[in-house]
C-alpha cells in the first residue's frame, strides 16, 4: 500500500505496515477554522443517486460508490475534479476522523464501501492513511458491521471510543455537560461526520447532527423533549463544531420508520448520498426525503405523528447558528 | 486511594477507593478495612495506579443483564418504562434516560444486576440516617446510573455514566450479604448514585441481606412510580430521600425531574410505615429562600408529621453547579430555625463538622440525646425508644 496516495480501496484496512504511526500526535496541529459565528446566507444541499449502485446484485459495487463520491463531491464544491473538491476540505498532516453510525447493524450502518471510497480520497489528497480514523462509540459495534478493527501502524485507523475513553472533564453548552471521547479530542482534528438517512422515535429523524451523540458519554440524557435542545446544544460544543468540516450521509439504503434499530420492512433502496458543509442543511433535506418516503407509504408526516424534528430549528436559532433550516435559504442539487 | 468520600447530603456520597493503593481482583473484599475505610475493586486498581480506564464492555457481561421489572410492551417492539415517573418509551436497542435500561428485541432489561462499581463501609450517620442505628455500620454500594441529572451532583462520573464505561465487579446478593456481615454492618446502604435505577438488584439483594439477618436502607431521590416504590422499597428497613427543592422550577432546571412526584412518594412511604429521612440540599441563590423552607416545613409538617427528620445539608460547588459558593453555615441556620418554628422536632444541619445541630435533642425538655462528632455518634442516651429524662419517646429505630 502506498500510504500517501494511491491505496486502493482493496487495500483499506488491510495489513498492518512498519513503520511508527503519528497517532495521537495531532495535539499541536493547528485546527483549519471551521467556526464561523455566523450561520451561512445560504447553504447547498447535494443529492447523488446512482440507479446501479449495486448493478445487479444487492451489495454496493465499490467501483460505483467511488464514482457516486466523485460526483456528489464535484457537485458540492462545483469542481470539476473530485480531488479539488477533497482539498477544500482537508490539507496534508491533518488527521481527519470520520465519524460513522454503526448502531443499526449490518442492516443500516454507514456502508463500508463509501467509507473506503472516502479514504481512498482522503490519501490522494495528501492524507497519510494512518491520519485517517475511521471510528464510533464502541469497537465491538464498527466490527458488527464489517469494518476490520486497526489500531496503530501505517494502515487506516478504525476503533471505539471504548478504547481509549471519554476525556474527564466535562464539555457542556446549554443544560447538559458531557464527557467527548478521545478520539475527537485527541487523536483528530478534522471531522467528517458520516451518519445515516434515518427515522427515530424520538427526534424524528437521525441524521448528521445527531450522529454526534455517538461521541459523548452519556447520550441517553439528551433523549428528551423530542431530542431538543439537546441535539443543537451538543452540536455546539468546541470539540465537535470546530472540528466539523463536512457532511456526508449515506443514503444508500434508509430508512423511513420504525428507527433508529434496523427495520428492514421500512427501509428502501435510495442509493445515494447527501453532502453539505451545512449539517443543518443536510439535516433538514433528508427530513424531507424522509416525508416523501413516508406519504408513498400512506404514512402520517412526522409532525401529524407528534414528532417533527424541532432540533432543526433550534440549531438554526440566534443561540446556535450551527445552519439553515429554512428552505428558501437552501440550494438543493439533485444529480 | 481513587476518591475521597464526598460529604453527606446528596444520595451521591462517594466512591470506592483503597487507602495505600491497587489491590488485586481476588483480594477484593478479604481485606478488613476499618470504620470508615474503603473497598477496593480490582478494576479500580488501574487508575489508582495510573493505567488507563478501561471501559471496553467485558466478554461476561452478559451476567449482569436481567429482564427488568416495571415495564410493559408496547408497539413496534418498543416498551414503556414504569419504573419512575419519566415513563421513558424505549425503542428497539436502546436505553432509557437512566442510561442503565435497554430494550432489546422488546424486551427490557437491567444492565446492572450486581455490577458494583462503588462499595464501601460507611457510618450510617453518613447517609444520613440520624435516628437509624447511630454508631452502625452500612455497607453501601451503587451501580451507574440515575433517572435525574442534578447539576450539583457529587458523584456524576458515575450516576452520568453508562454501566459499560466504569470498571465494575459482579457481587450478586447472596455476595453482599455475606459481606455486609463480614464487615460487621447490620445494614446494606444502597446509596451513592441513584438506587431507582438499579431496583431489582436492591431487591434482591434485600433479600438476600434478610435471609442473613442483614437489613437494607436506600438513599434515592424518590423519583419513582408508586408501584416501583412500593415493591421496591417496601423490601427497605429505612428510606432517606433527597427532597432537592420545594419548587418545580427547581426540579425542572436543575434536577430534571419533578417536585409532585417526589412529595407523593414520601407519602407512601410514610402510609408504608417506613422509618423515613429527609436530606434537602440547601443551594445558595437556587432553592435558600425563605419562602421556600416555610413551605417545605409546613408541606412536612402536614403530610408526614412533625416527627419525620429533616437534615439541611451544605452544598459544595460541584459538576455542572461550579459557579456557586459553599452555602453559608448562617443560611442552613436560617432554614433550620424557620423549620423549628413551624413546629418540626428533628431538624439538623448537615456538611458542618461540629455544628451542634448535628445532635439530636428530646423536643420536650430539650436534653441533649444523641451527640455526634463528624459522621459517628459520641453519646447516645436513648432509653427504650424515649428521652431518659422525661420519657417523652424518640421516633426512630435505635437498636439493633
Amino acid at each position: 500500500m502506498n500510504r500517501t496516495h494511491t491505496a486502493s480501496r482493496r487495500d483499506f484496512l488491510k495489513g498492518a505496515l512498519t513503520g511508527a504511526a503519528a497517532l495521537g500526535a495531532c495535539a499541536g496541529v493547528q485546527l483549519a477554522a471551521a467556526e464561523s459565528g455566523e450561520a451561512l446566507a445560504s447553504s447547498r444541499v447535494v443529492v447523488a443517486r446512482d440507479a446501479q449502485l449495486r448493478g445487479s446484485g444487492s451489495a454496493v459495487d465499490s467501483g460505483r460508490m467511488l464514482a457516486l463520491l466523485d460526483r456528489a463531491m464535484q457537485a458540492a464544491f462545483n469542481r470539476d475534479r473530485e480531488l479539488e473538491a477533497w482539498k477544500q476540505i482537508v490539507r496534508p498532516g491533518e488527521v481527519v476522523g470520520l465519524k460513522v453510525n454503526a448502531l443499526g447493524g449490518r442492516g443500516i450502518s454507514t456502508d463500508r464501501e463509501l467509507v473506503e471510497a472516502i479514504c481512498e480520497r482522503l490519501q490522494q489528497a495528501g492524507i497519510m492513511a494512518a491520519d485517517i480514523v475511521v471510528w464510533d462509540r464502541s469497537t465491538d459495534e464498527l466490527e458488527r458491521v464489517g469494518f476490520q478493527i486497526a489500531m496503530g501502524g501505517n494502515r487506516v485507523q478504525c476503533f471505539g471510543t471504548d478504547q481509549v475513553d471519554y476525556e474527564q472533564e466535562l464539555s457542556a453548552w446549554g443544560s447538559v455537560g458531557s464527557r467527548v471521547s478521545k478520539i475527537l479530542t485527541q487523536r483528530t482534528n478534522v471531522l467528517i461526520n458520516l451518519p445515516v438517512l434515518k427515522d427515530h422515535d424520538g427526534a424524528g429523524v437521525t441524521l448528521g447532527l445527531k450522529n454526534m451523540y455517538g461521541a459523548i458519554h452519556n447520550p441517553n440524557k439528551y433523549h428528551p423533549n423530542g431530542c431538543n435542545p439537546y441535539i443543537a446544544d451538543l452540536n455546539m460544543l468546541p470539540e465537535i463544531k470546530t472540528r466539523l468540516r463536512l457532511t456526508i450521509c449515506d443514503a444508500t439504503t434508509a430508512m423511513y420508520e420504525g428507527g433508529p434499530a434496523y427495520k428492514p420492512e421500512h427501509c428502501w433502496q435510495m442509493n445515494g448520498l447527501l453532502i453539505s458543509q451545512d449539517p443543518v442543511a443536510l439535516d433538514t433535506v433528508g427530513w424531507q426525503i424522509i416525508e416523501r418516503k413516508r406519504a408513498e407509504h400512506g404514512l402520517k408526516t412526522l409532525e401529524a405523528d407528534g414528532r417533527a424534528p424541532a432540533y432543526l430549528a433550534t440549531a438554526a436559532d440566534k443561540d446556535h447558528r450551527l445552519g439553515n433550516c429554512d428552505p428558501k435559504k437552501i440550494t438543493t442539487v439533485e444529480i | 486511594m481513587l476518591r475521597e468520600m464526598n460529604t453527606e447530603g446528596d444520595s451521591c456520597a462517594g466512591v470506592c477507593g483503597l487507602p495505600g493503593g491497587a489491590i488485586n481482583r481476588r483480594s477484593f473484599l478479604k481485606c478488613a478495612v476499618a470504620s470508615g475505610g474503603a473497598l477496593g475493586v480490582g478494576e479500580f486498581a488501574h487508575a489508582a495506579t495510573g493505567m488507563p480506564a478501561a471501559t471496553t464492555q467485558q466478554p461476561d457481561d452478559a451476567r449482569f443483564v436481567v429482564e427488568a421489572k416495571f415495564y410493559e410492551k408496547a408497539a413496534n417492539l418498543k416498551i414503556k418504562c414504569k419504573l419512575c415517573p419519566r415513563g421513558c418509551v424505549v425503542g428497539d436497542k436502546e436505553r432509557g434516560y437512566c442510561g442503565v435500561r435497554e430494550n432489546s428485541g422488546g424486551k427490557y432489561y437491567t444492565l446492572v444486576h450486581s455490577r458494583v462499581c462503588a462499595a464501601h463501609v460507611d457510618p450510617v450517620e453518613k447517609k444520613p440516617l440520624f435516628h437509624y442505628l447511630p454508631g452502625s455500620l452500612a455497607f453501601s454500594l451503587a451501580t451507574a446510573g440515575c433517572n435525574v441529572n442534578c447539576k450539583f451532583c457529587q458523584n456524576w462520573d458515575i450516576s452520568q455514566s453508562r454501566p459499560e464505561q466504569l470498571p465494575a465487579e459482579y457481587i450478586p446478593p447472596q455476595r453482599v450479604a455475606e459481606l455486609a456481615r463480614h464487615y460487621d454492618c447490620p445494614t446494606i446502604a444502597y446509596t451513592y448514585s441513584e438506587p431507582v435505577v438499579f431496583s431489582e438488584f436492591l431487591m434482591d439483594a434485600a433479600d438476600a441481606g434478610h435471609a442473613a439477618g442483614v437489613r437494607s436502607i436506600v438513599v434515592s431521590n424518590g423519583y419513582m412510580q408508586e408501584e416501583a416504590l412500593r415493591q421496591a422499597y417496601g423490601k427497605m428497613d429505612a428510606v432517606k430521600i433527597d427532597l432537592k427543592s420545594f419548587s418545580e422550577s427547581y426540579y425542572r432546571d436543575v434536577v430534571t425531574g419533578q417536585l409532585k412526584q417526589v412529595l407523593e412518594s414520601l407519602v407512601t412511604l410514610r402510609k408504608m410505615g417506613k422509618w423515613l429521612e429527609i436530606v434537602y440540599l440547601v443551594v445558595p441563590t437556587l432553592n435558600d429562600g425563605d419562602a421556600e423552607f416555610t413551605g417545605l416545613a409546613r408541606w412536612v409538617k402536614a403530610n408526614l408529621g412533625v416527627d419525620v427528620p429533616l437534615h439541611f445539608t451544605q452544598f459544595h460547588p460541584q459538576y455542572l453547579l461550579k459557579n456557586l459558593p459553599i452555602t453559608p453555615v448562617a443560611t442552613l441556620e436560617r432554614a433550620k430555625a424557620i423549620a423549628d418554628g413551624e413546629g418540626l422536632h428533628y431538624v439538623y444541619i448537615g456538611n458542618v463538622p461540629g455544628h451542634p445541630a448535628q445532635n439530636t435533642y428530646c423536643p420536650q425538655c430539650k436534653k441533649l440525646l444523641v451527640e455526634r462528632v463528624g459522621f459517628s455518634e459520641s453519646k447516645m442516651l436513648i432509653e427504650k425508644n424515649a428521652c431518659p429524662i422525661c420519657k417523652h419517646p424518640i421516633p426512630g429505630i435505635w437498636h439493633v
